[in-house]
């Protein structure tokens, strides 16, 4: 199983990514050049967090059109893993491969923080070794979190069970004290249609070892992998 | 060559966190009848050609790259 970090020019969340993969995870990790084409022989290629091209225009509104892009669009589209963490959730929803949009916090403040997110399906790649309704503990680090999609796309969303995780409190109930950036309903994950597309605001990369403060982040690396290779 | 400027806003549907901000500052200032401020982008380019050539252009770079439809409106203008 490979595991590719893309790394475009802004990015800095590659190398606790590529460190969660290679050193918590035990899997095989490569950093690839967003000028690079090819993404073959990978399994689950992640874009990580950070400000692809200073955030310049809008977040990954350029780093979408990087060369490497078109392999990622192509691996989604063959239904193959890609997981997008914060800028790279941006990315993704720039690039069409998930739906709506990240705007400005609704505080304006850069949220940097542990949060708690809800499961709200544990029947996906993404969360398989979690546990539904139970409150993961990961931290945020944005400033241009707030999801927002039109009632069409939410009600889809909702429907086919494609919001992954909310916001929450410690004992999984949802608020908009809970909410750290005023996203719509809470939303803090959503996958595509395929359920093999997953962007989220929070970094599960940066929470897979206690002495980090948390290790929940271990479930949805853990969860790809299972469904990479089933036990 | 032809000067564009192109004006990309929020949505009006979308809560413009900035312009909530300013607006709370200019009412602090005393122009309390201000009740609606709205913050956007200008983005000014020049560009070869003329007549519907360009405007069909700059519609595709609009619709392309300067703004996500998803959560902005554009317009522009063009001055040959």
């Amino acid at each position: 199983m490979r595991f590719a970090v893309i790394r475009f020019p802004g990015s800095n969340c590659d190398q606790d990514a590529y460190y969660a993969v290679k050193d918590l995870l035990k899997r095989h990790v490569e950093y690839v050049w967003h000028e690079d084409r090819s993404l073959k022989g990978f399994d689950c290629v992640i874009l990580p967090g950070g400000f692809s091209y200073g955030d310049y225009l809008r977040t990954g509104a350029i780093a979408r059109f990087s060369p490497i892009m078109e392999a990622v669009v192509n691996h989604a589209e063959r239904g193959r893993f890609v997981l997008g963490i914060c800028n790279g959730f941006q990315v993704l929803c720039e690039a069409h491969l998930l739906p709506g949009a990240l705007v400005r916090n609704a505080g304006l403040k850069f949220a940097c923080r542990h949060v708690n997110l809800r499961v709200e399906n544990a029947s996906t790649p993404w969360t398989n070794a979690a546990e539904k309704g139970k409150a993961l503990r990961i931290p945020i680090a944005h400033g241009e979190g707030s999801y927002v999609a039109d009632e069409d796309t939410l009600d889809e969303l909702n429907a086919g069970g494609r919001v992954l995780f909310r916001y929450c409190d410690e004992n999984g109930r949802d608020s908009p004290e809970s909410n750290p950036n005023g996203s719509v309903q809470n939303i803090a994950g959503i996958a595509n249609k395929g359920f093999n597309v997953l962007g989220m605001m929070p970094h599960p990369e940066r929470a897979c070892e206690r002495i980090l403060g948390s290790s929940d982040g271990k479930f949805i690396l853990e969860s790809v992998t299972r469904a990479l290779v089933p036990a | 060559m032809p000067d564009v400027k192109v004006y990309v806003t929020l949505k009006a549907s979308l809560l413009d966190a900035q312009g909530r901000v300013v607006q709370n500052a200019l009412n602090n200032l005393g122009y309390s009848d201000v009740d609606d401020v709205r913050i956007g982008k200008l983005i000014e380019l020049t560009i070869e050609g003329d007549g519907a050539a360009v405007d069909k252009k700059v519609r595709e770079m609009c619709d392309r790259l300067l703004a996500n439809p998803v959560i902005e409106d554009y317009r522009f203008e063009v001055t040959p």
